[in-house]
C-alpha cells in the first residue's frame, strides 16, 4: 500500500544544505500497524509528512495505493490528504476557536459535504472516541487526552486507509497515552492502516513492526 | 467547498476581534460616506442655482453696457467712457427683433422713501409693464405698473414685502402716497413675498416706471435691458440679432455685452461639475487609505493565523480554499463598511437640510452604486495579496509555526 524507494530529502539553507533523508526504502502493507522510532534528528517526521502528502521528496518515488505520488499536482495532493490519510499531531492542532464538533467536522469541508450531514457524520465520530458529551466544548476545555481523542476523531472522519500519527502521545500523560493507543489497535483491528511515529519503546512494542531510523537511514524493519 | 461555511467562518474571526474589526470598517465607512455626500451636496448645490434662476424667468437675455469678455460677469464696469445703453435701444429691440418678446429697459438706483414718519433708504428698480411677467414676479394686492403709465410717466410705484412692512405695518398701503426722493408717488400694489434668490432681495425693492426713474436719478443711463427670447432654441440668434441692431445704433462698435441667463448657468453648471469631481476624488483617496488599512489587518490576520492554515492545509484545504476564505474575510470587511458608508452618508444627507437651510442636498443613485462597487472592488484589491500570501503557505512550516 505504502512504497518507497530511495527517497531522499534535503532542506537548501542559506549556506548549508542539509540531507534529512538518505535513501529510504520502506513498505507498508495494508492494515498494518507499524511504529517508525529513532532518535531526534534523525528525520522520522520528515518521513511522515512525506507519507502523508504534506511534503514532497527531492528524488526517489513513492507509491501511495499504486500511484505516484510524484506526478500529482498540489491539489490533487490536497486531496489525497482530504480523503485518504488522516493526521494526528503530538500538539492536537485542533482550532481553538471552534468547538469540538466544528474540528472534526473540519476534513468534510474540503470535501464538499453538507453542513447537515457534516454535523451528524462528526457527531457519529466523537461517538466512536467516547466524546459525545464534550461535543460542544472548546479545545482549551479539554483535557490532554480528550483534545488528542477529538484529533482522532477528525483524522477517522473522512474514513481514510491510512491514519499517520506523530508522537500522538508526547504531550500526555502515560494514562492517556494508553487509551490513545487503545484506539488505534482498535482502529487497526477494523482495518486501518496506522503509521505512528514515537520515541517512546514501550508504546513502540504495541505495534506489530518497529522500524528505526538513525541519521536519515533505515536501521531496521524497514520490509 | 461550502460558501456559507466559509463566510460563516470569517464571520466567526471578525467577531472575535470586534474592535479590530470595527475600526478597519471605519476607514471604509468615512471614505464611502464622504463619495456619496460630497457628490449629494454638489447635486444639491447645482439643483439650488437651477432652480433659483428658473425662478427668475426662463429664456432671459440680459444687455449690460460695456464690453465684457469673460461669460457670465454679473457687473458692468462703471467707466463714464463707456457709451451707455438708452431707452430706445430697448424699445428698437423690441420693435426690430424677430425673435423677441419684450424687451424691458431697467434702472437701478437707491432713494430715501417715506412715509408719514417711517422712511427708509431703498433700492428702486425701474421698469415696465411687462418686467413683473418675465421675471416671474408676483403682485399681492393691486396691480403692477401698466403700459400707460411707462408712457406718461406717471409717478407710482409697487412696493416689496419688507418694504410696506417698514412703512405702512398692517395697514393698507394701496393708494396711499409716499414720497420717494423729492416726488411723491401712489402706492398701486404690493408683491407677493419672493425672498432672496442669489442674493438680491426682492422683497427689499420698490418698482416704478423706467420713465419716472429716469426723472428721479436725473439719468437716461439703463442698468441693463432684460430681454424675454420668444423660444430656447432662437436664445442664440436672437443674441446676434440684438448684437447686430445695437452695434449698427453704436456707430459700428460692440460696446455692450448679452448674455445669456443659461450661459451663466452652464458656467456655473462646469464649476460645480469640476468641484464636485475635485472633492469626490479627494474622498475617493480616504477610501483608498481605508483599503490598504484592511490590507494591513489581512495581513497581520494571516500571520495570526498561519498555524490554522497549516492544519486546514493537512486536513485537505487546497490553496483555493484558503484564498477563498482570506478573500471572503477582507471583502466582509468592505462590503460591511461600504454599506455603513452608504447609511451613514443616508443619514447626514436627510439631517444637514435641517441645519444648513441653503445646503439641500441630493443623494444620486450613481454615487451610491459607485461608492458601494469601488469598496467592495477595494475589499478584494486589498484582500488579494494577504489572501494569496496565506494560500502558498507550505503546511509544514505553518504547522510548526508558534
Amino acid at each position: 500500500m505504502i512504497s518507497l524507494k530511495d527517497i531522499k530529502k534535503s532542506y537548501i539553507l542559506p549556506k548549508v544544505t542539509v540531507e534529512v533523508l538518505k535513501g529510504i526504502d520502506l513498505e507498508v502493507a495494508e492494515k498494518e500497524l507499524v511504529a517508525i522510532m529513532g532518535p531526534s534528528g534523525s528525520g522520522k517526521s520528515t518521513l511522515l509528512h512525506i507519507i502523508g502528502c504534506l511534503d514532497r521528496p527531492t528524488s526517489g518515488t513513492y507509491i501511495l495505493h499504486e500511484l505516484d505520488v510524484s506526478l500529482k499536482t498540489d491539489n490533487e495532493l490536497a486531496e489525497i490528504r482530504n480523503r485518504e490519510i488522516g493526521f494526528v499531531f503530538q500538539s492536537f492542532n485542533l482550532l481553538p476557536r471552534f468547538p469540538a464538533w466544528k474540528n472534526v467536522e473540519l476534513p468534510l469541508l474540503y470535501s464538499g459535504v453538507l453542513a447537515k450531514e457534516r454535523k451528524q457524520r462528526a457527531m457519529e465520530m466523537l461517538l466512536k472516541v467516547g466524546l459525545s458529551h464534550r461535543a460542544e466544548h472548546y479545545p482549551n476545555e479539554l483535557s490532554g487526552g480528550e483534545q488528542q481523542r477529538a484529533a482522532i476523531a477528525r483524522a477517522l472522519i473522512n474514513e481514510p486507509a491510512i491514519i499517520l500519527a506523530d508522537e500522538p502521545t508526547g504531550n500526555l500523560d502515560s494514562r492517556s497515552g494508553r487509551e490513545i493507543i487503545d484506539i488505534f489497535k482498535g482502529l487497526n483491528k477494523e482495518g486501518v492502516t496506522i503509521v505512528l511515529v514515537t520515541h517512546e519503546r514501550d508504546i513502540a512494542e504495541q505495534a506489530a513492526r518497529i522500524i528505526t531510523i538513525r541519521d536519515g537511514v533505515c536501521q531496521s524493519g524497514c520490509y | 467547498m461550502d460558501i456559507i461555511e466559509i463566510i460563516k467562518v470569517s464571520k466567526d474571526s471578525l467577531m472575535s476581534n470586534r474592535v479590530r474589526s470595527f475600526l478597519t470598517m471605519l476607514g471604509v465607512i468615512i471614505g464611502v460616506a464622504a463619495v456619496i455626500l460630497l457628490v449629494s451636496i454638489g447635486e444639491g448645490a447645482r439643483t439650488y442655482i437651477h432652480r433659483e434662476l428658473g425662478n427668475l424667468g426662463t429664456n432671459i437675455l440680459i444687455v449690460v453696457p460695456g464690453k465684457t469678455s469673460a461669460k457670465g460677469g454679473f457687473h458692468p464696469p462703471e467707466a463714464s467712457t463707456i457709451r451707455k445703453l438708452i431707452y430706445d435701444d430697448a424699445l428698437l429691440i423690441k420693435r426690430r427683433s424677430k425673435h423677441v418678446d419684450d424687451a424691458v429697459p431697467v434702472m437701478l438706483g437707491s432713494a430715501m422713501v417715506k412715509y408719514l414718519n417711517q422712511s427708509r433708504d431703498n433700492s428702486i428698480v425701474g421698469s415696465t409693464e411687462t418686467y413683473f411677467s418675465i421675471r416671474n414676479l408676483k403682485v399681492d394686492s393691486g396691480r403692477f405698473i401698466t403700459g400707460s403709465e411707462v408712457d406718461a410717466k406717471r409717478k407710482v410705484c409697487v412696493l416689496g414685502r419688507t418694504v410696506k412692512k417698514d412703512l405702512f405695518g398692517d395697514k393698507n398701503a394701496l393708494g396711499a402716497l409716499v414720497s420717494i426722493g423729492d416726488s411723491k408717488y401712489r402706492v398701486v400694489g404690493v408683491m407677493e413675498k419672493k425672498g432672496v434668490t442669489l442674493g438680491i432681495d426682492f422683497d427689499d425693492i420698490v418698482f416704478i416706471p423706467t420713465t419716472a426713474a429716469q426723472e428721479l436719478f436725473d439719468t437716461d443711463r439703463l442698468f441693463n435691458i432684460t430681454i424675454k427670447v420668444k423660444s430656447a432654441n432662437e436664445l442664440h440668434e436672437a443674441t446676434e440679432e440684438i448684437k447686430q441692431i445695437l452695434i449698427k445704433r453704436h456707430a459700428g462698435k460692440e460696446d455692450f455685452t448679452v448674455m445669456s441667463q443659461d450661459e451663466m448657468l452652464g458656467v456655473m453648471n462646469k464649476i460645480l461639475n469640476i468641484m464636485t469631481a475635485v472633492l469626490a476624488g479627494i474622498a475617493a483617496i480616504s477610501l483608498v487609505v481605508g483599503g490598504i488599512g484592511i490590507m494591513n489587518i489581512m495581513l497581520v490576520s494571516v500571520r495570526e493565523r498561519t498555524r490554522e492554515i497549516g492544519i486546514r492545509k493537512a486536513l485537505g484545504a487546497k490553496n483555493s480554499d484558503i484564498l477563498l476564505q482570506f478573500l471572503v474575510e477582507s471583502m466582509t470587511l468592505s462590503l460591511i463598511g461600504g454599506t455603513g458608508g452608504i447609511l451613514f452618508a443616508g443619514a447626514v444627507s436627510f439631517v444637514i437640510p435641517y441645519f444648513i437651510e441653503f445646503l439641500p442636498t441630493q443623494l444620486e443613485l450613481w454615487s451610491i452604486v459607485l461608492a458601494f462597487l469601488f469598496s467592495a472592488a477595494v475589499g478584494i484589491f486589498f484582500g488579494v495579496y494577504p489572501a494569496r500570501k496565506a494560500s502558498l503557505y507550505d503546511p509544514i512550516t505553518a504547522l510548526r509555526y508558534e
